[in-house]
């Protein structure tokens, strides 16, 4: 295929699973009919799995509370507990 | 003093400090309690005159701790096994550094009361967790498990009899918290088999102390050991994690201070829990720990005829979720 730029010989790359043609002279570059998708969506899991808050360092049981906001740090009756069988 | 108890604990003491003498003087004790004395916060404060030591109950619960100038004598509940008592003593002396050395492995009577005697230590200031020695009791803790326990004769730790203890004191209570008592029953009967030698765990038959919260660390001659060995003994370590364990499950720890705690214990080569998984091991301990925490604390709710609180409404919706997560497939 020619490139519709400059009409120069376009070569075919699979980058990760998405088809691109470049321009061997202007390097332009040609997406086929939903790839510009693919490639937006490979780039939110990308993001989603180095921006999202990680997970508790050590994990916590099946059964554990929520740890939105914890509850006792400053209640008497958890200081109390803290320091007694 | 409050209690003819009390009072024959006191003049003990007074005997074993005078014996001492000065000698432990240089510890940075304070010589006059400030009336915040004990782990428990509950000091009462009666002060000598000039020529005696201040005396301070400590605590009086199943046990009775007195302490008098820089010495603690404990008065341990009727029906405790002397033998075992006096292992656990012996244990003590052989872990300096770890455990707070008792003055002497002799079990002393008072009132038909096993007694021990003991050097006092500095507790934990408790108004701030995050401040306190949370690194330095998972070192501890992980230094502890790391003894043979081969050599130390140790009876079985006495951690997991403390779970039906706890929830059999739910009986006394009134049908005003029948709905409460009956969740945590149901937790209870969920949990696994409780061994008191942790005869099944990764760490069967290793030193555990069996009973391990803030209130069981004090600073003695700079450092901080580890006190109360009422519980100490062979069984499963991961127990010694379970408390702190059920209280961030719970919701009511600060899970960066638990990351603290567990991080420093693995970082100290604690081997009760593999750092990979640790929740693996602690699963079953914390699971009984917090049915024996709901139980205690809706125990004390009813013996001062209250509502729950928010910390115990907590406990108890953990045991809810015990029970039901156990039933599901």
């Amino acid at each position: 295929m020619r490139c519709p730029k400059c009409s120069g010989n376009m070569r075919t790359y699979d980058r990760n699973g998405v088809h691109i043609e470049q321009c061997e002279n202007c390097r332009g570059i040609f997406l086929d009919y939903g790839e510009l998708e693919t490639l937006a969506r490979v780039e939110s899991q990308w993001s989603q799995q180095h921006y999202s808050s990680p997970p508790p360092p050590h994990g916590g049981p099946a059964w554990g509370a929520p740890h939105h906001g914890h509850r006792g740090h400053r209640d008497r009756g958890f200081m109390g507990m803290l320091f007694s069988s | 003093m409050t209690t003819p108890l009390a009072e024959r604990l006191s003049r003990l003491a007074r005997e074993h400090a005078a014996s001492a003498g000065g000698a432990r003087r240089s510890g940075g004790i304070p010589e006059e309690p400030d009336g915040r004395a004990g782990p428990d916060g509950r000091a009462a404060t009666a002060r000598g005159g000039a020529a005696t030591p201040a005396v301070a109950i400590l605590k009086d619960t199943r046990v009775l701790v007195v302490r008098a100038g820089d010495v603690v004598v404990k008065a341990h509940p009727e029906g405790t096994d002397e033998a075992a008592l006096t292992a656990r003593l012996r244990a003590a002396l052989a872990l300096p550094g770890v455990l707070l050395p008792p003055l002497t492995d002799r079990v002393e009577h008072v009132a038909g009361r096993p007694v021990t005697v003991w050097p006092a230590g500095e507790p934990v200031e408790p108004s701030d967790p995050a401040a306190a020695p949370w690194e330095a009791a998972a070192g501890l803790l992980a230094r502890l498990h790391a003894v043979p326990a081969a050599g130390l004769a140790l009876p079985p730790s006495g951690g997991p009899a403390r779970v039906p203890r706890a929830v059999s004191r739910l009986d006394a209570l009134d049908g005003a918290y029948a709905g409460p008592a009956a969740v945590i029953r149901e937790a209870f009967r969920t949990l696994p088999v409780l061994s008191g030698a942790g005869g099944t765990g990764p760490g069967a038959g290793r030193p555990a102390h069996g009973d391990w919260h803030l209130g069981q660390i004090v600073r003695y001659e700079g450092e901080w050991v580890l006190i109360d060995v009422d519980d100490l003994g062979a069984g499963d370590p991961a127990w010694d994690l379970a408390r702190p364990a059920a209280w961030f499950a719970t919701g009511l720890l600060d899970p960066d201070l638990w990351g603290r705690f567990l991080t420093a214990y693995l970082d100290a080569g604690g081997s009760a829990v593999s750092r990979a998984d640790p929740w693996r091991e602690l699963d079953a301990p914390a699971r009984a720990l917090t049915v024996q925490l709901a139980a205690t604390a809706v125990a004390a709710a009813g013996a001062e005829g209250r509502p729950l609180d928010e910390v115990e409404q907590a406990l108890v919706s953990s045991c809810g979720r015990i029970a039901h997560a156990a039933v599901r497939p």
